[in-house]
């Protein structure tokens, strides 16, 4: 499985999204001291009812908790953006 | 003073402190360089500690606050987020309502 996929294996599991998209940033990071240790730049949308009543701090950490390990081993950067079913409706 | 408690001091005696990589006149990181370009919009002074020149607080601050990665903005003493929330806070005008407010605070203590 890619490291993609096993991102979204994880995400979609703790969090029973409606919309869950994975993306692989690493093209707009290459060269960065950080592509250096081989580990990824992802960016993830996740809208999920999970999220209602939590500030953004602990939806990400929510997000950090769900992908365990992997931020240690395969996540370098990480750009979250973490609504709830409503918030996606007002802000598109 | 181990790491964990020179972040607390760190944190505390500031009342607004961004960990980052690399400095705020030459970041070393898209998401440090952003975060910090918000920060200085709003005008405001705040400390910063270069993450690379502390090898320590590096490895430390993960846990500290259980959240994982760098850029990490602290108001108050607490974590506000990283890149992506101070961001989302700063175009929303919150972020310069609650660092105005770190700020005055501190002038009155």
């Amino acid at each position: 499985m890619s490291r993609i996929e096993r991102i979204r294996d994880r995400l979609a599991q703790a969090f029973a999204p409606v919309e869950l998209a994975v993306e692989d940033e690493g093209h707009l990071h290459a060269g960065h001291a950080g592509a250096a240790t081989g580990r990824g730049h992802f960016r993830v949308r996740i809208v999920s009812e999970a999220f209602a009543g939590q500030s953004p701090v602990a939806r990400h950490r929510q997000v950090y908790t769900a992908l365990g390990e992997m931020m240690q081993t395969d996540i370098h950067a990480l750009a979250i953006s973490a609504r709830t079913p409503g918030e996606a409706t007002v802000s598109g | 003073m181990d790491a964990l408690e020179r972040i607390k001091k760190q944190v505390t005696d500031n009342p607004i402190m961004i960990y980052m990589k690399g400095s705020p006149d030459f970041p070393q990181c898209g998401f440090s360089a952003r975060a910090v370009q918000a920060l200085k919009a709003c005008n405001v002074p705040f400390a910063y500690v270069n993450i690379f020149e502390d090898e320590e607080v590096y490895r430390a601050l993960p846990k500290y606050a259980n959240w994982p990665t760098f850029p990490q903005l602290y108001v108050k003493g607490e974590l506000v987020g990283g890149c992506d929330i101070t961001l989302d806070l700063y175009q929303s005008g919150e972020l310069q309502k609650m660092l105005q407010e770190a700020v005055a605070d501190k002038k009155a203590a």
